[in-house]
């Protein structure tokens, strides 16, 4: 049945994948980066057809509907420069009192734009790639985020874009604490593979007192994410372990499912 | 088998990896993507020689670990044990029927994941497992199944789009012919 070609071609194949699992993992990543850059020009491509449906809309929107649309965006643009204002002098006297108690001052957040473009073939991992790289700034560990919450952390850069792992997946923890009057701090960490809205929240305090629709925000522990970025919201809670701790599912504030366009938070 | 064959055969591994990384539309309605290269290294293990069966696994396998967060080379060996069994086996095969592709397409989508998550848990990786899995399982099984003869047609059809045609033999045989008059 087996002749020597097969016994070859076998044993040529096993000693390829032997060699990949052997190789350093900066070599792995320079070989990940020559193999991903295959799909560049699909990339762009994707991109491109991503682009396409705005700009077909934007051509058949008729002349009324852009001056509603505008006259909505200039009242919600007013609306922002009144908070803006607002913030700028809560973020004044803030540094005042930091001053006053010599405190490390807070830097303002900078935030650059990124478009989502592939997500992970396999189901097991949950990460997506962005189209920001190291020409970009983008250096690993960045948070990343949209409005509404945390999405994640890139883990992976490449010139001209950078593997992103959503929270929810094993390889993203989070130090994360409820918005309760304890401030109970736990660690952020994977919960199901089929729903990617619910996450654990680990290692909370034997005695937390955790009710639903609790906020949890970064704890600022852990020196990657700030302290503060909204996660998500108690679902329910359960002691485990005898009630030695207790833990919690969170619903997340950020639609892991659509993400089109994300932030990066550079520090 | 010819080289047209197996170029399609590394352009559909190409275009079918990055398919299953841009067209999120499954994992949104089912909750899991279907992996495409069972079925294609089920063709080509069909149809195509033991060198392109290798060289398929090496490929799609970097294609597929490159766009993931798998460690680069993970997806080979499982890709090329069911390819591997499959062209050792496969003279005793009825290849052009869909029934047995859709058997074939089954058994392989369901080696391949599993395989590739031992690998995994055997480097010391953490991948996303639970109940759930079980259903991803399940889906990416159901989904190879369905799609082995798709891709067999669609093999046949780009062979027969970009192919040469085959000669027709003509009813005509010069020593049939009969001869009149007088030489």
């Amino acid at each position: 049945m087996f002749k020597q070609k097969n016994y070859l071609a076998l044993g040529a194949v096993t000693l390829v994948a032997l060699l990949m699992f052997s190789l350093p993992p900066r070599v792995t990543g320079r070989l990940k980066l020559a193999v991903g850059s295959l799909f560049l020009p699909l990339i762009g491509l994707v991109g491109t057809a991503q682009q396409l449906p705005v700009t077909a809309a934007d051509a058949v929107l008729s002349r009324r509907e852009l001056l509603q649309l505008t006259e909505n965006l200039r009242r919600e643009n007013d609306q922002l420069k009144v908070a803006a204002l607002q913030a700028e002098a809560t973020a004044r006297e803030n540094d005042q009192l930091r001053a006053a108690l010599a405190w490390q001052r807070q830097m303002p957040w900078k935030l650059k734009l990124a478009n989502v473009v592939l997500r992970d073939p396999a189901n097991w991992w949950r990460t997506v790639e962005i189209d920001l790289g190291s020409r970009d700034g983008v250096v690993e560990n960045l948070p990343v985020l949209t409005a509404e919450g945390l999405v994640g952390r890139v883990v992976s850069v490449w010139p001209s874009h950078s593997q992103v792992v959503l929270i929810g997946d094993p390889n993203c923890k989070v130090s994360a604490l409820v918005e309760n009057p304890a401030h109970d701090t736990g660690i952020i960490s994977a919960s199901g593979p089929l729903d990617n809205s619910l996450v654990e929240l680990t290692y909370l305090a034997g005695g937390a007192i955790l009710k639903s629709g609790q906020g949890v925000v970064t704890s600022g522990l852990g020196g990657v994410f700030p302290k503060g970025i909204p996660v998500g919201q108690v679902v329910d809670a359960r002691p485990v372990e005898f009630g030695l701790y207790s833990e919690a599912r969170v619903k997340l504030s950020a639609n892991l499912g659509a993400l089109d366009q994300v932030w990066v938070l550079f520090p | 088998m010819n080289a047209l064959q197996t170029i399609l055969i590394f352009a559909a591994a190409f275009l079918a990896v990055f398919g299953e990384a841009a067209l999120p539309g499954l994992r949104h309605l089912l909750g899991a993507q279907v992996d495409l290269l069972p079925a294609i290294m089920v063709y080509a293990a069909l149809n195509a020689n033991l060198t392109v069966v290798a060289a398929l696994a090496i490929f799609g396998g970097l294609d597929f670990d490159a766009l993931s967060a798998n460690p680069l080379g993970v997806t080979i060996l499982p890709l090329f044990a069911v390819g591997f069994v499959i062209f050792s086996q496969r003279e005793f095969i009825l290849r052009k029927v869909s029934f047995a592709q859709m058997i074939l397409g089954t058994v392989a989508s369901a080696v391949v994941p599993v395989l590739t998550v031992l690998l995994l848990l055997t480097g010391g990786k953490e991948p996303l497992l639970g109940w759930g899995s079980l259903w991803q399982w399940l889906v990416m099984t159901a989904g190879g199944a369905v799609a082995t003869p798709v891709i067999f047609a669609l093999f046949d059809w780009g062979h027969r789009a970009f192919g040469y045609r085959p000669r027709t033999e003509t009813s005509f045989r010069p020593d049939r012919e009969i001869l009149r008059g007088r030489n």
